[in-house]
């Protein structure tokens, strides 16, 4: 049986790519989606500075609905414009891996050094 | 020479002749934003250690001009757009509008650029220096570092433009494009996240 260069046998090698490639990079979107994920992105922003400055009256969620308004964003820029929603598996995991690790590394930096610890007033 | 099938595998964006079947290229951007996540990590970790611990001012609400960084923002968020209408255009083989898209993200990340420097230099007005105090110190070097990544955006974006200019960059080549695109919207999710974190939650 013919093997590649690295000695699996093709047809394993030849299946595992096709594997990748299964849903992958078939589906572009088109310019139009683009113009339209823009104006959602757009809209986002308009909230989160409208939020900024008018608090929800009766509720104090204004910092969680930024945080939540800001990761929305982050994801449909992933998503749609790193075409992250469309592509293969790897790329997707290879970036999550980054991701996943810098999130763990600074929560668990931030809660060593007392990110929580109420700092003192700072003079007038 | 190529033949038909492999031209259009290529034109397809797959088949590359790799183990995954993933261009090395593009698998190594993607690694390398991942890399990147741990730097704007370390560095947005530290503004926010640092945050409301300054005992000199000028303090962040005093000199924030949030309209004005609002607008910033917009650019930035617009040229994620022109980027990924360079791209389509080039995969499309329309190397006209791929100039056109190419030098319009180029234009609006130098004006991104030209209000940090605008801002940077109207906080120094204010007495707002690197070494005022720790809120000067992690917020120039936050957004100076995003700042640079932005610059060296422009220069990538003008030498691509340059490229399609001299029939250097054809849409054989498209994932050239596709490939700093990636780099290009990492920087302007960064930007999401600074923006929040720090210009709009106090």
């Amino acid at each position: 049986m013919a093997t590649t260069e690295t000695g699996t046998p093709e047809s394993a090698h030849t299946s595992a790519v096709d594997a990748n490639l299964e849903g992958d990079q078939g589906h572009h979107p088109s310019d139009f989606t683009y113009f339209k994920v823009f104006l959602i992105l757009f809209a986002i922003t308009a909230v989160e500075v409208l939020l900024y400055y008018k608090s929800i009256p009766g509720v104090n969620i204004n910092n969680t609905a930024l945080g939540v308004l800001a990761i929305a964003k982050f994801v449909i820029v992933v998503g749609y414009f790193m075409h992250l929603k469309f592509d293969n598996r790897i790329l997707r995991r290879l970036f999550a891996g980054g991701l996943g690790l810098a999130l763990l590394v600074y929560i668990a930096y931030l809660l060593t050094l007392g990110i929580f610890v109420q700092p003192p007033p700072p003079q007038p | 020479m190529t033949s038909p099938v492999a031209t259009i595998e290529h034109d397809l964006g797959g088949g590359h002749h790799t183990n995954t079947g993933l261009s090395n290229e593009k698998l190594a951007m993607w690694a390398f934003l991942g890399s990147e996540c741990l730097l704007f990590g370390a560095l947005i970790s530290t503004y926010l250690l640092y945050k409301g611990r300054s005992i000199v001012g000028p303090y962040p609400h005093k000199i924030y001009d949030i309209p004005y960084t609002s607008a910033s923002s917009f650019m930035l968020l617009m040229s994620s757009l022109t980027m990924v209408l360079a791209v389509s255009a080039i995969q499309r083989g329309d190397m006209r509008r791929t100039r056109v898209w190419l030098l319009a993200t180029a234009g609006l990340g130098a004006l991104f650029v030209s209000g940090q420097i605008y801002e940077f230099t109207s906080f120094y007005r204010e007495g707002l220096t690197l070494h005022r105090n720790l809120f000067g110190s992690s917020f120039y070097v936050l957004t100076g570092f995003h700042g640079a990544h932005v610059t060296l955006g422009i220069i990538m974006l003008l030498s691509l433009w340059s490229l399609t200019m001299r029939g250097k960059l054809t849409p054989a080549r498209a994932e050239v494009v596709e490939i700093f695109g990636l780099y290009w919207h990492f920087v302007d999710i960064v930007w999401i996240v600074i923006f929040t974190v720090v210009y709009l939650i106090p």
